[in-house]
């Protein structure tokens, strides 16, 4: 059982248990599945700077706040402890298109070194990958009012047209940039 | 302890992300590029799960184990549904990481995630202090 559990989990097996985050949210304490919005919860403990937005009761969401601690608990569980492997093993067309596209050499880790290490932070790429993508993201996702677990996850189960609209922008923009602006970069 | 439930599930939920590598910038390329049903299939059936389940609630009306009735609130459109989720999608194409994957990766020992997390918060922040001037 545990050696099943250090593999890499399928899709199906995944996909249902995060699927099933949803009630067990709700069940426990009538929460709905969201992500993003701790990012406005730190905002607005440590940073309201008088702006109305992040001027509220950010006590009252404190759950968010210690969800998120957990999944960062869970990310050392899940990697450190249960095991991974060196490269993950994405498709072999996948691989072929980032080393003639982008010039990736290495595919160990959760992410390519050669875009995010942090010594990139002193040319171009570093900024572009690890500044301005997690700004927008941070942008993004709160001035869409979710992100892939708000709208798509949490959103679509409860039949919300929004939510749709939202998860077709989130590929349209992702599409855009691995298809129009990666071509530009590289 | 009451929030102790909620750091419970998102160590569980964190746990899940991270087996499944949903949380690996590798993943989420070969997602745009259409090049495995992967993640498809990890959203998808998340989806399908969580549908069922909240339709189970909703004709038992189940409530939740304090007794409450169990109230979901309809998402409110606005243009930034879709402006809003253009950028973020720009975002998630480049750093391969969308929030939940953001601490999970810290979790694991990505120091990145560090300075993309604050990278995060500081979009966060930018659009509040500039919400009123933005379309909505």
């Amino acid at each position: 059982m545990l050696e099943l559990l250090r593999q890499p989990w399928p899709w199906y097996v995944a996909g249902p248990l995060i699927g099933l985050t949803v009630p067990a949210l709700l069940l426990v304490g009538n929460k709905a599945l969201g992500i993003s919005s701790s990012l406005r919860h730190v905002c607005a403990a440590c940073v309201p700077a008088g702006i109305p937005f992040l001027n509220y009761n950010w006590r009252a969401e404190i759950w968010n706040l210690w969800f998120v601690l957990g999944i960062g608990l869970g990310g050392y569980v899940g990697y450190q402890l249960l095991g991974h492997p060196d490269t993950i093993a994405i498709s072999a067309e996948t691989v072929r298109d980032l080393k003639a596209q982008m010039g990736l050499t290495d595919f160990s880790g959760l992410l390519p070194r050669e875009l995010f290490a942090l010594e990139n932070l002193a040319n171009w790429k570093g900024w572009v990958f690890l500044v301005l993508g997690g700004f927008l993201v941070g942008f993004g996702t709160r001035y869409a009012g979710g992100c892939t677990s708000g709208h798509a996850i949490s959103g679509l189960s409860n039949l919300q047209w929004v939510s749709l609209v939202a998860v077709i922008a989130f590929f349209v923009g992702g599409l855009l940039m691995t298809w129009v602006f990666y071509p530009m970069m590289f | 302890m009451k929030n102790l439930k909620y750091l419970v599930l998102g160590v569980l939920f964190g746990i899940i992300l991270t087996k499944s590598e949903v949380i690996s910038w590798f993943r989420i390329q070969e997602m745009f590029r259409f090049q495995a049903f992967h993640m498809y299939g990890v959203i998808g059936s998340a989806i399908v799960v969580g549908m069922l389940s909240i339709q189970l609630i909703k004709r038992n009306r189940l409530r939740t184990i304090n007794g409450e009735e169990i109230k979901l609130a309809d998402k409110k459109y606005n243009h930034g549904t879709w402006i809003g989720g253009t950028i973020f999608g720009l975002g998630w194409a480049l750093t391969g990481a969308c929030p939940g994957p953001l601490f999970a990766q810290l979790g694991s020992g990505v120091a990145s995630a560090a300075v993309l997390i604050l990278a995060a918060l500081a979009g966060t922040w930018t659009y509040s202090a500039l919400r009123e001037r933005l379309p909505l």
